[in-house]
């Protein structure tokens, strides 16, 4: 469906170019200025991506991003599955957040895991009125009362709470005093924070360093017997299971998982993070905050690693074992060899259906330039790709470690231009969000969910690739996309028709 | 409902607008006018002197207590004082809680929505100090107090209270209709008191509609929990309140869109009439000891 694969990559350029100025032309002066800061085509050799990013959408587009709350809550802490999460604050940001990324965990729910359940204090009128203090202690002792098995609980800030200054930090002392040192978690996650969803995942960081490792006295035993090779997965949030796809092949090369962050987490493994010898980070976004406070106040190491289809899995694996002992390096070769012949599999099976494809992709803080090196393990081309939420240190790493020379970039692309995109350059497929599948699959173009794997996955990993290139094949090679066009439309009809 | 006269007073805290409200319009309702009140300050001291009470239940407490402001009724909020005048208090959350703001919001729509509004011929609001959020200048918005007074005196914070509610006014007064209905000076008696309240009153483009003088009365009258119109309905002070509704009443319609002036134009006005001595420019910010080395 490519328009035509055979351009250069100057023609690309110009072409992409000549886009970005058409898209720009239908703004009024002002926004097209300010747009147009977000907006590139990649220069090789450059050290970033030549966009402005995490700076505030402009009133009147339609931005793709979320809050501070949706970074906090829905993302960062959501995950821990033996917490219990309030929302704090009106009904409406628990009860659409409820359940919205499917981060699975071992548990059983309502009893010792509570992922998929939502909590929240239903703020009326009158707590807003005389604040929701009073209220908020109430649902901790109902929490206490109805789950016992809770390990924890954390306040998650809707707007209102930072508006009337209600002071949960208070709250969450006296009731973590009341309750012999409960770890309680105050979050000043409000969603007018910051520009993104991106400050929500600093400030939920900034929490688990100052209610969690703080409350942990720095001389305390570890509560396990630690050994060498023990390293916490950093930044993987489960999605379908992702984050054990991860977590066995890190066994099989020789360490010990000892805590994934936040996917399937607990309490007891975030406390046991700062006892691990190297932290591996997936999510540099999302969670490099945490991990370099750890390398500052623990020494330890981090190191970030793609999990995305074989080229980058082997990478990664090499670079993790590059901090242990040749026992972990052998371990890491098996690992390798191990998984190839399966790796060889998939390639065969899905390669020659995908080969010369093209994609373009916008997601979150990672995914823009992770999933980049899976798609070319199976032949396929990104030829455009920008970030919700990313900083300039994830347009440098997508610089220099992924995008083609020429290359579409597109920071908290709007909707307008992400259509008008997609129109003109005719990838063969789209990978984004939920808001974005139903507009380009009525488009005609095919379509994949890259934040929630549209209900499949895991994609991390060797089993995750062998899901996701079934699951590419099946979006663009489905027979569906050959009956997009409507009967009456591809014949003339007659204007005359005779009488019977 | 066209007839009645939707007034507030507003001013600087500690000012006397209790009072001097409660007063005045004790003297309107001694003209056979129809009265509510509707106290919007947290501290719900606004119905006092017309109820003998303090702080009758509040519209929030009540809410609160009921679940939603949905399950009152105007009945129970709505408490008859004085010659009939009927009194209502919006109340709070204590200091340093929640949103007061919010509060008197919630209060006006309630009182909007059940009726207090019918068979009166005036409903006064009493707001806090300063209108220190959009809650408090809920009165000023969408059509509700037609006319504001502002109750100052001759002392500087307070003529700077009131410049500031002149600036609120401002802001409201083309979309919403709000006009300064004019100043009411509550004697402090300090230097040159009448003539600045006057100066004051030209500068932001009204008039200082009285002044009332002080006198011990007042507060005798309010350790009783009474206004000076039934706690000593012959005295010199009740006739000056008197005077003021009568002055309220006939300003009907004669409302202004002020014209608030900056900080340093008050300044000026200040020293126009000596009450601020012109200060050097280059001793500002030098303590006195360092004045004295210059010197």
């Amino acid at each position: 469906m490519s328009v035509s694969p055979t351009l250069s990559v100057a023609e690309i350029k110009d072409r992409n170019k000549a886009l970005i100025e058409e898209v720009l032309k239908v703004y009024p002066e002002k926004t097209a200025k300010r747009r147009a800061k977000h907006l590139n085509v990649h220069q090789e050799g450059k050290p970033d991506c030549g966009v402005k990013s995490n700076i505030k959408s402009i009133p009147g587009v339609m931005t793709i991003r979320g809050c501070a709350y949706a970074g906090s809550k829905g993302v960062v802490w959501g995950p821990i599955k033996d917490m219990i999460h309030i929302s704090h604050g009106p009904v409406g940001c628990g009860q659409y957040s409820w359940a919205a990324r499917r981060n699975y965990y071992i548990g059983t729910t309502g009893i010792d895991t509570f992922v998929t359940m939502q909590f929240t204090s239903d703020f009326q009128e009158k707590d807003i009125v005389f604040g929701g203090d009073k209220k908020l202690a109430k649902i901790m002792d109902e929490i206490q009362e109805l789950f016992p098995l809770n390990n924890g609980i954390t306040v998650q800030s809707e707007c209102p709470i930072g508006l009337i200054g209600d002071d949960i930090e208070a709250v969450s002392k006296a009731k973590s005093k009341e309750y012999d040192g409960k770890t309680i978690v105050p979050v000043r996650c409000e969603g007018f924070r910051g520009v993104s969803q991106s400050l929500g995942h600093h400030i939920a960081n900034d929490a688990i360093r100052d209610w969690v490792f703080d409350k942990i006295a720095p001389d305390a035993a570890p509560r396990f017997e630690p050994t060498p090779y023990d390293v916490a997965i950093i930044g993987d949030y489960n999605i379908g299971g992702d984050a054990w796809s991860s977590r066995i092949l890190l066994e099989e090369m020789g360490l010990r998982v000892i805590a994934q962050w936040s996917g399937d987490g607990s309490l007891a493994e975030l406390e046991a993070t700062p006892k691990a010898k190297l932290n591996v980070l997936h999510c540099y976004r999302s969670m490099n905050y945490i991990s370099r406070h750890m390398e500052e106040k623990y020494g330890i190491p981090w190191c970030e690693y793609n999990f995305f289809g074989p080229s980058k899995i082997a990478e990664s694996l090499r670079k993790i074992a590059s901090y242990f002992d040749d026992k972990i390096k052998e371990g890491a070769e098996q690992v390798i060899a191990k998984y190839q012949p399966l790796m060889d599999a998939v390639i065969a099976k899905y390669r020659p259906r995908l080969e010369g494809k093209t994609v373009m992709l916008f997601v979150g803080g990672l995914r823009p330039r992770h999933v980049i090196g899976a798609y070319e393990d199976l032949g396929m081309e990104v030829v455009g790709t920008g970030y919700e939420f990313g900083h300039n240190d994830d347009y440098q790493r997508t610089a220099q470690h992924y995008v083609k020379d020429g290359t579409l970039i597109y920071d908290d692309v709007t909707g307008y231009e992400f259509e008008k995109f997609v129109e003109k350059i005719q990838p063969d497929l789209v990978g984004s969000g939920i808001k974005e599948k139903y507009v380009f699959q009525k488009m005609g173009v095919p379509f994949r969910q890259m934040h929630s794997w549209d209900y499949s996955g895991p994609y991390h990993g060797y089993d995750g690739f062998a899901i996701f290139a079934r699951d590419m094949d099946m979006a663009i090679n489905s027979p569906v996309w050959k009956m997009t066009k409507a009967p009456w439309k591809s014949e003339e009809l007659p204007l005359l028709q005779a009488a019977e | 409902m066209s007839s009645l006269r939707q007034i507030a007073f507003y001013g600087k805290g500690g000012i006397g607008k209790s009072t001097t409200s409660q007063n005045t319009l004790a003297a309107l309702a001694e003209m056979g006018h129809r009265i509510l009140i509707v106290g919007c300050d947290p501290k719900a001291d606004s119905t006092r002197l017309i109820l003998h009470a303090k702080a009758q239940d509040t519209i929030l407490s009540l809410a609160a207590n009921a679940g939603s402001v949905e399950d009152l009724e105007i009945e129970e909020v709505m408490k008859v004082g004085y010659l009939n005048i009927r009194c209502v208090e919006s109340g709070g959350p204590e200091p340093g809680v929640g949103c007061a703001g919010r509060g008197v919001i919630t209060s006006i729509n309630f009182l909007e929505e059940n009726g207090a509004y019918e068979d009166i011929d005036y409903v006064s609001y009493d707001v806090l100090g300063d209108v220190v959020c959009g809650g408090f200048a809920m009165p000023i918005r969408e059509n509700k107090a037609q006319e504001i007074y502002i109750v100052m005196s001759g002392e500087m914070m307070a003529m700077y209270a009131g410049n500031n509610i002149s600036k609120g006014i401002l802001k409201y007064a083309n979309s919403g209709g709000v006009r300064l209905g004019g100043l009411v000076c509550n004697e402090r008696q300090t230097d040159k008191e009448l003539e600045l309240a006057e100066a004051l009153a030209k500068k932001l483009g009204t008039t200082l509609i009285y002044f009332v003088p002080r006198d011990n009365i007042v507060q005798h009258a309010e350790l009783r929990r009474m206004t000076v119109l039934e706690y000593a309905p012959q005295s010199e002070q009740a006739n000056h309140y008197r005077n003021l509704a009568v002055k309220i009443h006939a300003n009907q319609g004669k409302g202004i869109i002020p014209t608030p002036i900056t900080m340093d134009e008050l300044e000026d006005m200040l020293m126009e009439h000596g009450i601020m001595k012109a200060v050097d420019e280059s001793q500002i910010g030098k303590t006195a000891a360092e004045l004295q080395a210059i010197a």
